[in-house]
């Protein structure tokens, strides 16, 4: 048996299929949700995607919260459903509210690409299990508003609970708070972060590197073996 | 323009001696003259508006037609060619049932006025104009000419270009994957921002711009037409800049993506069910180019309510809404069955779509405002008939003297310390230091699919995951080569793209230009232009590479300063499976290095003549086309068979810039030994063309030269990937970490 994993496409989604791709090569069964349908089709676990929902007019994520489909991700993810939100996705996760802090545009003010250089902090995470803790990872990151904050007292509990799940080294990209590039909920089943998994899976293509795949193996083996 | 009583037909032809503002619009006397003889009559100012945008240079080729005939008469014989030029873009065929299509478009005049939204809305265009041929977008390039680096005009312009194409191609989800950034104080104030794309599709999904089937349904989709880019076309990128006119920023466009975005899915569904007859994207010269081409190109007329398109501004006079240029729209045409469908596919995706005409039987394109007939013209009047000139031409007096004054005289280095410091001095120059801060402003990774992407040779996309095919795209085009001969400067243009393509182990198929000269007006200028298209064709026939299609763009010059003649040229290419690509950066220590091709004294309008002695003058580099083709068979044999483990092409800096590219991206040194025959300084600084430099594994060194010699290519072992520098054996060497200084930090100095 698999596990079917929902991918999310709201209007102005892009990275939605190359994460479909992710989650079969990982050997999971990808599931394509409608921004417009409540429904979340039996998946067991939900991705929200990268790009520019809704062009990222008004603020990132600050529309796509409001989508029906987000009704029910909010709900399930509540009592448990795994979700991870990339990039767009981990913006609109803080806009509802199922992750504290909110992205801010970069501090240098332009959109980056990059390879980018991470450690992973947290692999109690339903998806970084596959990880070793303290594991220096490499996966590409994109954004133009990428700046992780939180005030102060957040961002101390969030270091003393152990959810902070990835952070940037050598290079901070984006000015986010204490080199912060990706977080989790107390549960540890919702996960967001700036980087972009879903393009570190296949040697040939991105940056030739597949230190991405973990995610999806991770969820996988946390589905099926439960 | 609007007035009472509405401008009818019947009311022009009752009122034959009003007198109507051609002259702003840009027409001249003639050509109001012929439209007066089209019509048997005035035209209604919905007719004037439509001839003046369609008639201009931008959509007509009034000026370039002449010349641009050659490359349909000498074009090769191509197997590969699906769809040729004259529709929205050339479509070729790669294999496995894939078809691709790709063009290169100019967005330089708005881009100067108004930097974000101009080349914002240059990457909207090309990218429409891909979804119109059936195909998926799947990549973007932006060929790029600024003024001087250190122009402070420079740092107005470039940045909003930059942020511009990364805005809008970003949000669209397509990775940028190539194109090149020049700078040259000739495009000060006409600086170039071509755009290209490319997009996928399968051979049975190609649509065409055409209106066929009586009854058949007109609609209009995507964004409401406003008030914004009228007269774009004709008044923007058909004229010259002049000082003492008032500003021409409304006359620029203001893109979004997000609709744009909405448009490619809900266009894309609509073709995967089937639902279109004929297709057209709304760009230059907006509802006016869509009807009149879409009924032309058809077997019928067409009618079309004007009062039922969507607006943003009611206030719109319908000489407007036929000239507006508001973007993300454009125009299907939809058997009546399937049009509830259609507009189901719209209302999923948000978008805004209305039937605004149909096809009819007869042969005129009417279009109908408040009752009343504001057009009834022939299309083809309209979208073909323009005029066409034969502008007279001379080769410049100048010429000759440009050519005598030949670099090959310039002082040049005499020590082993003068050539170490032209050598810094020549990698961190703007021109040939890293570009990578303006590249990182670009997505290369969205889609999942990018196999290689700038600074390497070409940019390479997979196509197909389970076989591995793929595309490869270089453009380029050097203005100074041009400029010393304009012939042989678009040859070079399209041999170095040829070139790229090859070194990354894809073969070369098919050929996408976009022109780019001061004002036809100028007899010396329309020689470079008729010059290089010659070239250009001759090079084209004789490598095999059809023109599939491509744009002109005139009147880069601002008051008499004209830019250098500038003829960008995209090369396409396929390798069977992407796995067996090519790349620049050196990946092995003790791998061996090879120079292919012969080396000359040839430093005419080389990066050296000008980093060094700021020099244009001479000859440009020979061009030997059958030596490209040798070259390109050797580097793609040896790509497929395995026996390169890097390779770059020479071109602008010689074989130093391309070695410093490889090592400073590999992470890896180089020794090289100069040898026999050749001085250290042409050996490093000559741009001879037909070359490259690859990196052999020991293991394959017998095979490699088996085949080079078999094949007749000549090939000299020059030194060995090694060490954390690149060490001139006998001359100098300069470590990683000072190259990498120098190369990387030039551009952030200048622009962050």
């Amino acid at each position: 048996m698999t596990a079917r994993i929902g991918v999310v496409t709201f209007p102005g989604s892009l990275d939605d299929r190359d994460t479909q791709r992710a989650i079969r090569l990982a050997g999971a069964e990808p599931v394509a949700l409608w921004h417009k349908d409540k429904d979340l089709k039996q998946v067991d676990a939900v991705v929200l995607p990268g790009g520019f929902s809704y062009g990222d007019y008004l603020r990132a994520g600050a529309i796509s919260r409001f989508s029906p489909v987000m009704g029910t991700v909010i709900e399930q993810a509540k009592s448990g459903m795994p979700v991870l939100g990339i990039c767009n996705g981990f913006q609109v996760l803080t806009e509802a509210h199922l992750l504290p802090g909110a992205m801010l545009g970069n501090n240098h003010l332009h959109f980056i690409c990059r390879d980018q250089k991470l450690r992973v902090e947290n692999t109690d995470t339903a998806w970084t299990a596959d990880y070793t803790a303290g594991q220096e990872i490499h996966v590409p990151l994109k954004n133009m508003d990428g700046r992780y904050v939180a005030d102060e007292h957040t961002l101390d509990m969030l270091e003393a609970e152990g959810r902070v799940v990835f952070r940037y080294l050598d290079f901070n990209p984006n000015g986010s708070l204490r080199d912060i590039a990706g977080i989790t909920n107390e549960a540890g089943n919702v996960v967001g972060l700036m980087p972009h998994p879903e393009h570190a899976v296949e040697p040939l293509v991105g940056t030739g590197r597949t230190d991405g795949l973990p995610f999806f193996t991770s969820i996988l083996k946390k589905l099926v073996n439960a | 323009m609007s007035r009472t009583p509405l401008d009818t037909v019947e009311h022009a032809a009752a009122t034959p001696d009003v007198e109507l503002p051609w002259a702003e619009l840009g027409l001249k006397k003639d050509e109001y003259e012929r439209v007066v003889e089209i019509l048997g009559r005035r035209p209604t100012g919905a007719e004037l508006a439509m001839y003046s945008v369609m008639w201009s240079e931008h959509c007509s080729y009034k000026s370039s037609k002449v010349h641009l005939r050659q490359f349909g008469e000498k074009a090769p014989q191509s197997d590969a060619l699906l769809v040729g030029i004259g529709e929205n873009a050339g479509v070729v065929d790669v294999g496995q049932g894939y078809a691709v299509t790709f063009k290169v478009e100019s967005h330089n005049h708005p881009s100067y006025v108004e930097p974000y939204q101009g080349a914002a809305t240059g990457v909207g265009g090309i990218v429409r104009d891909i979804i119109a041929m059936g195909a998926r977008p799947v990549a973007v390039v932006d060929p790029l000419r600024f003024g001087a680096a250190d122009h402070p005009d420079t740092k107005r312009v470039l940045p909003g270009v930059v942020a511009g194409i990364g805005g809008y191609g970003n949000c669209l989800g397509l990775p940028n994957i190539g194109g090149e950034v020049v700078f040259d104080a000739c495009y000060q104030g006409n600086p170039l921002v071509n755009a290209g794309a490319i997009g996928v599709m399968r051979h049975e999904d190609i649509h065409l711009a055409k209106a066929s089937g009586t009854g058949n349904k007109v609609i209009l989709y995507g964004a409401r037409t406003g008030g914004d880019g009228i007269g774009g076309a004709s008044i923007l990128a058909s004229e010259t800049f002049d000082d003492a006119k008032p500003s021409k920023r409304p006359a620029v466009q203001v893109g979004d993506p997000f609709q744009e975005k909405l448009l490619i899915e809900c266009t894309l569904e609509a073709f995967a069910e089937k639902l279109v007859v004929g297709i057209q994207d709304l760009g230059a010269a907006g509802l006016s180019c869509a009807t009149s081409e879409l009924a032309s190109n058809g077997s019928g007329g067409m009618r079309v309510t004007l009062d039922d398109v969507p607006l943003r501004d009611s206030t719109l006079s319908p000489e407007e809404i036929l000239m507006s240029e508001s973007q993300e729209r454009m125009c299907a045409v939809v058997e009546p069955e399937k049009v509830d469908r259609f507009l189901e596919i719209c209302d999923k995706w948000d978008v805004i779509a209305t039937v605004i005409g149909e096809v009819t039987d007869g042969d005129r394109l009417e279009i109908f405002w408040h009752g009343g007939k504001i057009v009834d013209v022939d299309p083809r009047t309209v979208a073909h008939d323009g005029p066409v000139y034969e502008r007279p031409y001379a080769r410049p007096e100048w010429q000759d003297a440009l050519q005598a004054d030949d670099a090959g005289k310039l002082p040049r280095p005499a020590t082993g310390d003068e050539l170490k410091d032209q050598v810094l001095r020549l990698v961190s120059s703007p021109n040939q230091a890293s570009k990578s801060w303006i590249t990182s402003q670009y997505d290369h990774f969205v889609q999942g699919n990018t196999v290689l992407a700038q600074p390497e040779d070409s940019g390479m996309i997979r196509i197909d995951e389970e076989s591995g095919l793929g595309v490869a795209i270089a453009t380029d085009g050097n203005g100074r080569y041009a400029k010393l001969d304009p012939y042989t400067g678009a040859q070079l243009a399209l041999a170095e793209a040829y070139r790229n393509v090859a070194t990354t182990g894809a073969k070369p198929l098919a050929v996408s230009d976009c022109l780019n000269f001061g004002s036809p007006e100028d007899p010396a200028v329309m020689w470079q232009f008729a010059e290089a298209i010659r070239g250009l064709a001759d090079a084209c026939q004789q490598l095999g590479t059809p023109v599939t299609g491509g744009n002109v763009s005139l009147y880069n010059q601002t008051g008499e300063a004209a830019i250098h003649p500038t003829p960008v040229v995209a090369v396409l290419g396929v390798i069977d499976d992407v796995a067996r690509r090519t790349p620049v950066a050196f990946q092995e220590e003790g791998q061996l290095l090879y120079l292919l091709g012969d080396t000359l004294e040839e430093f005419g309008g080389s990066a050296w003549s000008q980093v060094v002695h700021d020099h244009l003058g001479g000859l440009p580099p020979k061009v030997d086309l059958e030596r490209e083709r040798l070259l390109a068979e050797i580097l793609i044999s040896a790509s497929r068979d395995g026996m390169i483990d890097s390779a770059h092409d020479l071109s602008d800096g010689g074989l130093v810039q391309a070695v410093v590219e490889s090592a400073l991206l590999g992470g890896k040194g180089a020794r090289l030994v100069v040898p026999d025959g050749l001085d250290a300084f042409t050996f490093l600084f000559s741009e001879s063309a037909g070359r490259a430099v690859v990196a052999v594994p020991r293991s394959e060194e017998l095979r490699f030269n088996d085949m080079c010699g078999a094949r007749g290519l000549p090939v000299t072992r020059i030194g060995v990937v090694d060490g954390d520098a690149v060490d001139v054996q006998g001359e100098f060497a300069l470590s990683l970490d000072e190259l990498r200084t120098a190369h990387e930090g030039t551009i952030p100095a200048l622009l962050a």
